[in-house]
């Protein structure tokens, strides 16, 4: 029998053969109902709900599973004829075969119709002791339904104690969804406001709860090991001969077929490993989390790719343990595009001096492949290994050029962006390569790359003859150009003056005077400010500043901050893992969400991971997204504001008086701190005013932070050319801690 | 905690729906529709919008489809998507649109056996053909037998029936290796490993107790309890392979695994994966594939390949096929071959070079060139890699061999084992070019 579409008047066809004296008619009316009931999309087949359910007392199991599939669908729109049905369910839960009585009570619980529901204790009670373990495990799982419906009825029928009780149940199938029950029901507790009566619904693992466990553990399904697994990730241990028992307990799951067995078996060792003070013990788990790891990069492409996402945090935190596999990760011509873009994030975090060859010829072959995403994704690769590894550097620039010489637009394009990184790392090592990137100019065509080459040309502008010639091309069409590669034409001809100034007056002249004129992006405009006036004030401040020496950039060694890393690490295996952020910033929960995120707001400024992230959430989160982060615009205006006061105010007075340059190094060096970031040297003029604090947060822990402002504020008082403010410190240096 | 499961056709009409959990209203499925299958650019299996993720797997014409709104366990979700799969692929003999309309209250029967509440129940499929059958006629179970496939469904061997009779008791060990192989132009392999899997069909009575033996290297060398990787032990055992990881199923006691690396177990009855390997170290490439291929001007590409076996010459390689790549902008192509048969696939710009058969130690050369039309706008040739198809019987490239298989049952019959090896690749033996 297959799906067929209804049509009009066809509900009253249905009707006359739901109560057909015919048993053959009926249970094929009620196949009919239940394919409209699917497909069809104005039928609405709740009318026939009377005549349905006159057919649900039946001993066809088959017929009586359609009838129930039915009543779960429309018992909410049918509230007062739902109770024409308790009868028979009660009747049910009575029945010789389990097989009904499971069903049953499956059923019951997921009619969510409050009327049923006061029914439902009774029954409830006794199947929760019922002989066999298939009623047994499945009123399990009824409780956690209840719960969802009205709490204060599994509270007065002793539900909960109950479940407690059934995780010393014989069958391991019933412990594991005992577990899973009472872990459902501790989310929904722990997700809301705490309330006294809600605290006993809290699933607290015990140690006597924690040997059930891990001996159900060994007997259970596959799907019940990780609801078990699940739960040990939550124990706290009392001490480190526990944590070791644990691990050395879980670990043989790591064998299992199913990917998400090991996956949550990773999940518990890497939390209880923090508590393992034994070296050995310690090395040789490690040591075995390698191949199971591996193994998952040949399951189907999307358990490859939640599992290539992890992979990706266990590096950071334990960089070590696939250092000797990278070859695994290469991609193959038909992985797919996702499951390919994983694996270079993998590869550039196991790059080493000893594999770069390998890696390199890799990196180079996927860049002349067709997906444009994922060639310019190859080359960054090769950017990042060359700023990670220094013997790397010289092997990645050639790679390069022989790109460069493919001229091929997108390639080019990003080859420019990325050798703009290798100069920041390896300064004045590479300028033999200058020539060719200048020749190709003309054909770079997107933002980033044109700034990239402009920061280049002003980098070394004293060395490239004709710099003048090419930044004039620039120049000329500077307010047609987007802000960013605005704002490195105005440094790059700054610096131009500053290295000649006798053939540059001209053009920097211009330059200001477009810019401060006609341009209409404030930061632009900002900059321009603040170039003239410090060239007009003082030439040689101006030289300190703009052409000072900059830290040189580093890969990071993790994308998220450290604490964010430990909380990630604890969610192996779920959404917050594959997407690298908390759960909180995805699964919504309103006012609470937000409270807590802002409490973790350290981690979500972070840049680089929110980048990261939202390559893999699709762009309509976003706006959901929003209302998470509702409150964090004024929080982080605040401090912003808290930072510029006591820091610039130090820098301001150097700047008038026009002495010393050792806090503008101080200042410079901070900027380096961002400058991961931002491709220019002296951040934008509202990164230095606005949004200091901010950039700054991810990068070193909060109470540290304060002391760097604070300290600022304090190298300098005397140079203060306000005592006011200076008495204010202490008061706003109270505030930064407490935003923190 | 999958709170809804859909399976949507290829145009995005909704043929299953099943919600586990109040979070949504059937309505959620449109939102797929509209964001997932009309929309060209998806490139994750997982999309998140707003507060809801939806989850997906695309199987022939179908989208199988879980959504969630918590924090769910990613790979358990996609681990129950495959298993679903799975499933259907045992009842119907595949999964495609057709056999789902076809048997749609079957399906529905199933999704709501296997997950309760968003949570997966048992999936084995064994177990659940005893009590969820093709043919309604059987509805009338009695209740003393729900209750024995009750208990056993739930029990500690849920996956094996109790009451298993056979007159004739045989066991059928198929191993199967593919071979991953990445080789360089100049022939330096980057990459070339082993994905093993042990598949078990048991006609066996009663519950019996299994052992299984390999030539595993760290049984063979005494490693026993000091883990893999232990001492490694250079020399000794040259027949033993070293497995990199294993993996089992359900029915394998993974504790006695670990402590002494002995493979025991109740096998479910009928076919099933007994283990999963993966080797890395020796690999015994069964072909090897030498190719020259040179780009002549702007309009001409010259191939010249030879394929050469390298195992025993009493075996053989059956259905080897060589995909050879040609450039986008391909007129003609003309093709010499010295066995087999060559085509030029203009639909896919690809040579198909398709040998029947090659002894052990045989070689085959190719020769062929290529026309290239001329194009405006010239862009070079990515040179993607030539991949071979192919398999060899009674040979492991691993060289892993099946030592033993022992099986005890209390009524002490005799067992009849049989072993079969196969080594194959498809779609990951490449050849760059």
């Amino acid at each position: 029998m297959s799906i067929r579409g209804p049509r009009k008047g066809e509900n009253y066809e249905l009707s006359v053969d739901l109560n057909s004296e015919y048993k053959e008619k009926r249970k094929d009316a009620i196949k009919r109902v239940i394919a409209s009931m699917t497909v069809g999309k104005d039928a609405d087949v709740s009318g026939l709900f009377p005549d349905v359910l006159k057919n649900m007392q039946t001993d066809d199991l088959e017929q009586k599973k359609l009838v129930y599939l039915y009543l779960m669908n429309y018992a909410k729109t049918q509230p007062e004829l739902v109770i024409l049905a308790v009868n028979t369910f009660v009747k049910d839960t009575d029945d010789p075969n389990p097989l009904v009585r499971a069903l049953a009570i499956r059923t019951m619980g997921c009619l969510r119709a409050e009327k049923i529901i006061d029914y439902l204790s009774d029954p409830l009670q006794k199947c929760l002791r019922d002989d066999n373990p298939y009623v047994r495990k499945t009123a399990a799982l009824c409780v956690a339904k209840l719960y969802d419906l009205k709490p204060e009825l599994v509270l007065e029928n002793g539900f909960l104690e109950q479940l407690h009780d059934m995780i010393s149940d014989s069958n391991p199938m019933v412990v594991a969804n005992t577990v899973a029950a009472l872990t459902d029901i501790h989310i929904s507790v722990t997700s809301q406001p705490s309330t006294s009566s809600a605290d006993i619904a809290q699933f607290a693992i015990t140690t006597p709860v924690l040997n059930k466990l891990l001996i159900a553990l060994n007997e259970c399904s596959e799907w019940g090991r990780v609801a078990i697994l699940n739960a040990l990730a939550r124990y706290t241990a009392v001490d480190d001969k526990e944590s070791e028992h644990i691990c050395e307990r879980v670990v043989p799951q790591f064998q299992h077929v199913n990917g998400s067995v090991v996956l949550a078996a990773m999940k518990v060792v890497m939390i209880h490993l923090r508590n393992v003070t034994r070296e050995d013990l310690e090395k040789q788990l490690i040591r075995k989390m390698a191949p199971p790891l591996v193994t998952l990069l040949s399951s189907p492409p999307e358990v490859q790719w939640v599992a290539l996402r992890n992979i990706n945090l266990l590096l950071q935190r334990r960089p070590d343990i696939l250092s000797n596999e990278i070859r695994v990760f290469f991609c193959k011509y038909n992985d797919p595009l996702y499951v390919k873009i994983e694996k270079l994030d993998v590869m550039v975090r196991l790059a080493s001096p000893k594999n770069m060859d390998a890696l390199l010829s890799e990196l180079k072959e996927y860049a002349s492949e067709v997906d444009v995403d994922f060639v310019r994704k190859s080359i960054k690769a090769i950017g990042q290994t060359a700023v990670k590894i220094d013997e790397a550097a010289g092997r990645c620039v050639d790679v390069l050029l022989e790109l460069i010489n493919t001229r091929v637009s997108y390639v080019v394009q990003e080859a420019v962006v990325v050798m703009k990184d290798i100069f920041r790392k390896y300064p004045e090592t590479y300028e033999g390569v200058i020539p060719t990137l200048c020749a190709n100019l003309e054909d770079l065509d997107e933002p980033e790359a044109k700034a990239s080459l402009i920061w280049i040309i002003g980098e070394y502008a004293s060395k490239i003859d004709n710099a003048a010639e090419l930044l004039n091309s620039f120049v000329d069409a500077f307010t047609e150009e987007s802000y960013p590669v605005q704002l490195q034409t105005l440094t790059a001809v700054v610096k131009l003056f500053l290295k000649k100034p006798d053939s540059s007056q001209a053009i920097v002249q211009r330059i200001l005077n477009t810019a401060t004129k006609d341009c209409d992006s404030p930061d632009v405009r900002d900059r321009a400010y603040i170039y003239w006036r410090l060239l007009s004030m003082d030439p040689a401040a101006a030289k300190s500043v703009v052409l000072s020496h900059r830290p040189p950039i580093s890969i990071p060694a993790t994308t998220v901050a450290p604490a964010m890393l430990e909380e990630l690490i604890s969610e192996i295996g779920s959404l917050a893992s594959v997407y690298h952020k908390p759960p909180e910033t995805f699964i919504g929960k309103g006012r609470i969400g937000a409270d807590s995120l802002q409490r973790k707001a350290d981690g979500i400024e972070d840049q680089f991971s929110t980048q990261k992230a939202l390559q893999t959430v699709a762009a309509g989160q976003q706006a959901e997204n929003l209302l998470d982060f509702g409150d964090d615009p004024s929080d982080g205006g605040v401090s912003g504001l808290a930072a510029t006061q006591v820091f610039s105010q130090p820098a301001a007075a150097n700047l008038l008086a026009g002495t010393s340059s050792n806090p503008l190094d101080d200042l410079v060096s901070i900027f380096g701190n961002s400058a991961s970031i931002a491709p220019a040297t002296p951040a934008p003029a509202s990164a230095l005013f606005g949004g200091m604090g901010v950039p700054m947060t991810p990068a070193t822990p909060a109470p540290l932070n304060a002391g760097l402002f604070g300290g600022g504020g304090f190298a300098t008082p005397t140079q203060s050319s306000q005592p006011g403010s200076s008495a204010n410190k202490p008061a706003q240096e109270d505030d930064l801690l407490g935003l923190f | 905690m999958i709170s809804a499961f859909f399976i949507f056709n290829q145009k995005g009409e909704v043929l299953i729906s099943r919600l586990y959990r109040p979070d949504f209203k059937r309505s959620i499925a449109d939102v797929f529709r509209i964001q997932v299958v009309s929309n060209s650019d998806v490139r994750s299996p997982i999309i998140t919008l707003g507060s809801t993720s939806f989850f997906h797997v695309r199987i022939n014409n179908l989208y199988v489809v879980a959504v969630t709104k918590m924090n769910a366990n990613a790979a358990l979700v996609f681990e129950f998507c495959y298993r679903f799969i799975n499933i259907c692929k045992a009842y119907f003999g595949k999964i495609d649109e057709e056999s789902i309309k076809n048997n749609f209250t079957l399906v529905y029967e199933l999704i709501d056996e296997i997950c309760d509440f968003g949570f997966p129940q048992n999936s084995e499929i064994d177990a659940l053909k005893s009590y969820i059958t093709t043919e309604s006629v059987v509805a009338h179970t009695p209740a003393e037998e729900s209750s024995k496939i009750t208990v056993q469904a739930t029990g500690a061997n849920s996956w094996r029936r109790a009451d298993v009779k056979y007159k004739k008791n045989e066991a059928f060990v198929d191993v199967i290796e593919t071979v991953n192989l990445s080789m360089s132009a100049k022939g330096n392999i980057l990459r070339a490993d082993v994905d093993g899997h042990i598949l078990m069909r048991a006609y066996l009575t009663g519950t019996p107790e299994c052992k299984f033996g390999l030539n595993d290297k760290l049984v063979i060398d005494g490693g026993g309890p000091s883990g893999p990787g232990g001492g490694g032990g250079g020399g000794g055992g040259g027949d033993a392979v070293e497995l990199d990881d294993c993996h089992f199923h359900q029915c394998v006691r993974l504790n006695e695994f670990d402590a002494t690396r002995t493979i025991s177990f109740v096998p479910p009855d009928g076919e099933f994966e007994l283990m999963k390997y993966r080797s890395t170290s020796n690999v015994k490439l069964p072909i090897k594939v030498m190719p020259t291929v040179t780009e002549i001007g702007t309009m001409q590409v010259q191939y010249d390949i030879v394929v050469k076996t390298n195992f025993n010459s009493k075996l053989a390689a059956t259905n080897v096929v060589l995909r050879i790549p040609t450039p986008l902008n391909t007129a003609t192509v003309e093709t010499k071959v010295g066995s087999g048969k060559a085509k030029y696939v203009p639909g896919e710009n690809v040579i198909v070079w398709k040998i029947p058969r090659m002894q052990g130690g045989q070689e085959c050369s190719f020769s062929a060139s290529a026309t290239l039309a001329s194009v405006t706008n010239r862009q070079a040739w990515a040179r993607p890699p030539i991949d071979v198809d192919f398999q060899v019987l009674m040979f492991t490239a691993s060289g892993l061999i099946v030592r033993f298989l022992k099986v005890y049952e209390k009524s002490g019959y005799r067992s009849i084992k049989w072993v079969r090896y196969l080594t194959k690749a498809s779609g990951s033996y490449q050849i760059r070019l």
